[in-house]
């Protein structure tokens, strides 16, 4: 007994649930995963109809589209919600699979990082076609 | 320890002893079944459309920088490759998102016996099919 109780979990109880428990986190993230996820419903059938619809149609067709602040803003939310939704979900299968904190850590900043260049570039890039017309 | 979710992978033996409890699951013990084999799927598509979206970023630069790179963007998504990956982006997609639907369902609280995930499982598999099938058909008479 002595010996295997070496194994010493220098935590209290209180003091797990204090800081939110092993995730540190709550149930933000998955709250977060959910909330995107439900947005990205209307927003995905929205898309998929309006490129549809551009297939195939010259720029300025696609410009005059992306000037409407409805498809401008609609656009925008959607690239939001998709890059917030990824990267939440990505965090979790290395998280899953990545085990050391370094790596971890590294892994998830990198993914953070990319997911939010790629969504400020969708931005810009949409308010440029959205005033082109 | 050094990592903090060690913390919860202590447990007692049944004559008391503390052991460290292995990591579950392991796939390779579980024959694969609709209800593993949708799980796997719904994280892998997830992977794979989040790589996905590098062809919405490059679409939506492209517009934004010109004719040029807007043709050039076009000519690539009208490409056998193109369309290919296109393909592979809505199946992936209508995959995810019926998938999703069926975690939601499941995060409200609905359909947790087995015959209900059965059944919601293999319905997810043919709406994504039908639902891309759809998307072809209607981009075929679009285009």
């Amino acid at each position: 007994m002595a010996a295997a109780n070496k194994i010493a979990v220098m935590r209290s109880e209180l003091g797990r649930v204090r800081a939110l428990g092993a995730g540190r986190a709550g149930t933000a993230h998955w709250w977060a995963q959910r909330v995107t996820a439900v947005a990205l419903v209307p927003l995905t059938i929205w898309f998929v109809i309006d490129a549809l619809r551009l297939a195939g149609l010259p720029r300025s067709v696609v410009a005059h589209w992306a000037s409407h602040p409805i498809n401008a803003a609609l656009l925008a939310a959607l690239v939001l919600a998709t890059f917030h939704h990824a990267q939440l979900g990505l965090r979790v299968v290395v998280e899953d699979y990545v085990h050391g904190e370094r790596t971890r850590m590294a892994l998830v900043l990198l993914i953070q990082g990319a997911a939010a260049i790629l969504c400020l570039i969708s931005l810009i890039a949409i308010v440029r076609l959205a005033t082109v017309v | 320890m050094t990592d903090s979710r060690d913390a919860l992978m202590l447990g007692r033996a049944s004559d008391g002893r503390l052991v460290r409890r292995p990591l579950s699951p392991h796939l390779q013990v579980y024959r694969p079944q609709i209800t593993s084999i949708l799980s796997i799927l719904h994280r892998a598509t997830g992977i794979v459309l989040s790589a996905g979206t590098l062809l919405l970023v490059w679409w939506l630069v492209a517009a934004a920088r010109g004719e040029a790179a807007y043709a050039t963007v076009s000519g690539f998504l009208r490409s056998p490759v193109g369309l290919l990956l296109l393909f592979g982006w809505t199946a992936t997609l209508w995959y995810h998102f019926c998938s999703g639907l069926r975690h939601l369902a499941w995060d409200a609280g609905w359909g947790f016996t087995l015959p209900v995930v059965h059944r919601s499982g293999w319905t997810v598999v043919i709406a994504a099919a039908v639902l891309t099938v759809l998307t072809w058909i209607v981009a075929v008479i679009v285009i």
